[in-house]
């Protein structure tokens, strides 16, 4: 099933055109990864599809709704999660208090002025479930600004799962990551196909070669070709414009 | 260890606002009611903008506008004969919640810098409003006949009897104060202080629960503006002015931002040190403001975060 359709998008900021005629789709159960060197507009795209930007032109569906026009919590509302290039977490709080109040962003309205919403079962076991799901479940007490960087970007897709979304837009979620963490992140994503469309920014061709069913390449705004990684892999134009040089491809 | 701290802090002051009014009529010095009361009456006003500037992150400079609209209303009311408390003390904080409704509506749709401005220039706005109403005093103000009546029950002219109501109602506010911020709505407006974007991206509507948040803080201050006007029996712009709007941030600023005690211990010390300063000089604000700054710079959480818990410490789960 097709979750998310974006057709035609344009974003252009001054004489740049960061998103230049993109159509892609994610279906559930399915990681498609989108590529592409520095600058390529890889986060703008993701920005638009999460709904912190507007696009200029072009169509977003997500479910079968059009979501062009909606702002972001809608989209949350929807079922459409989005992690963080640079770890937005609320440093603050404690780690079980990051993933309860994206639960609580999802059950019902947050107008509630009496009950301790931190002694509320109904938002501290699926928060509790979120961190299991990403290894953090020991972690639960500890203040998330203290975490160590691939803990917070554990927490980072427990914030994004804790919404119970159908489907995932991930932002570089390795970023910055040794090959240890690394190693485990590519294990919780694999995890996360059962039950979840994902739509996989990333930088680390291992981790995207050994996952995704689908990669899209973009550069400069533009998509120069999109199929399977055996397909992506021997692509001419790809390997020009991006892996050739980098060697980062398995053989 | 530290909560159980500030629970012996909470009972201390407690035990100590109860006992002034039997201590001033020992001591024979009816002014420590006066001081006390005064006291209480601003740090009501100073809890509820720690509602929004110490959990919500807003920097509304223009505070003290609500604080007017409260007196205002029941000034204006009582300058045409309707002192009945039950009908002046609603229409008041109404009067607050709606002006804070309206200006929260704009200003919130901004942020940073912008937002302390325009918040800033509403209280002005108001301010000036204050000035321009001559039937009402105008610039020079108006002395209130006589306090809100509530029957015989409440004798508001007793000045013991207004004492311990306004002790009853910052202690009240300080219990509804303590729940809310660990209810949803409080975890929501303090998610948006410490990542709006995040909130927005997990499904939160920011913008409504930043409005309501201002609009309670509003009505909780035209509360403390119902109770300044009765206790001065006096209405005058001066209670709009900006430099108002300042006192009750350095209070809140000076007591610790986000601190359930803040508010009432930065209320207490600032008008204190007032106090005891201006016996020795009429340069009084001269010596207040090192002090000041000596205690922000020795006290970064606040005065109350030398011995409150960090405000998201982890709560005992039950």
């Amino acid at each position: 099933m097709t979750l998310l359709v974006a057709e035609h998008l344009r974003k252009q900021f001054g004489g740049v055109i960061a998103t230049d005629d993109v159509g892609l789709t994610v279906d559930d159960g399915e990681i498609h990864a989108v590529i592409g060197p520095n600058g390529a507009g890889k986060t703008t795209l993701i920005a638009q599809l999460a709904g912190e930007l507007e696009p200029d032109a072009g169509r977003i569906s997500f479910g079968g709704t059009d979501v062009t026009r909606r702002p972001v919590h809608e989209r949350s509302q929807l079922g459409l999660a989005r992690s963080f290039q640079i770890t937005s977490i609320f440093r603050d709080f404690t780690v079980l208090d990051n993933a309860a109040l994206a639960v609580q962003a999802h059950r019902g309205s947050s107008f509630h002025f009496w009950r301790n919403a931190r002694r509320d079962p109904q938002l501290r076991e699926p928060a509790r479930e979120a961190l299991a799901a990403v290894g953090l479940g020991g972690r639960a007490d500890a203040v998330a600004g203290e975490l160590a960087h691939g803990e917070q970007r554990q927490l980072e897709i427990a914030m994004a799962l804790a919404t119970r979304p159908k489907l995932l837009l991930l932002d570089e979620p390795m970023a910055g990551m040794g090959r240890e963490d690394g190693e485990r992140m590519v294990g919780l994503l694999r995890g996360l196909k059962a039950g979840h469309g994902v739509l996989l920014v990333e930088h680390d061709m291992d981790a995207v070669f050994a996952l995704a069913d689908r990669i899209t390449v973009l550069v400069y705004g533009r998509v120069i070709a999109s199929g399977s990684p055996h397909a992506i892999r021997n692509d001419p134009r790809v390997i020009e414009a991006y892996l050739g040089d980098t060697e980062a491809a398995p053989a | 260890m530290r909560r159980s701290v500030a629970a012996v802090v909470l009972a201390l002051g407690v035990a100590l606002l109860v006992a002034v009014p039997l201590l001033a009529r020992a001591l024979d010095q009816p002014f420590y009611v006066t001081l006390f009361g005064r006291i209480m009456i601003w740090a009501i006003a100073a809890l509820s903008l720690n509602l929004i500037l110490g959990y919500g992150g807003m920097v509304s400079f223009g505070h003290a506008a609500y604080l007017g609209v409260g007196v205002y209303t029941v000034g204006i009311l009582s300058a045409h004969g309707i002192e009945n408390g039950y009908v002046q003390w609603p229409l008041a904080i109404a009067a607050s919640a709606l002006v804070a409704l309206g200006v929260g509506a704009v200003s919130l749709r901004t942020s940073g810098v912008y937002f302390i401005m325009i918040t800033l220039a509403f209280a002005q706005m108001l301010y000036f409003l204050g000035v321009s109403l001559k039937a009402y005093g105008g610039d020079d103000g108006m002395t209130l006949a006589a306090r809100s009546q509530f029957g015989h029950w409440l004798d508001l002219e007793n000045s013991v009897v207004f004492y311990y109501l306004v002790l009853a109602v910052l202690l009240a506010f300080h219990a509804l104060a303590a729940r809310v911020v660990n209810a949803r709505f409080g975890l929501v407006v303090q998610g948006v202080r410490v990542n709006e974007r995040r909130m927005r991206a997990i499904g939160f509507p920011t913008f409504r629960y930043k409005l309501a948040a201002f609009v309670i803080a509003g009505a909780m201050c035209g509360v403390a503006g119902v109770l300044l006007v009765n206790f001065t029996k006096y209405v005058s712009p001066a209670f709009m002015h900006w430099t108002r709007s300042g006192e009750i941030m350095v209070m809140v600023i000076l007591g610790g931002m986000g601190r359930r005690l803040g508010p009432a211990l930065g209320a207490a010390v600032f008008l204190l040190l007032e106090e005891v300063l201006s016996g020795y000089t009429e340069h009084w604000a001269l010596f207040l403001g090192p002090v000041l700054i000596v205690i922000v710079l020795f006290a970064r959480r606040g005065l109350a975060g030398i011995f409150e818990p960090a405000r998201s410490s982890p709560a005992p789960e039950a």
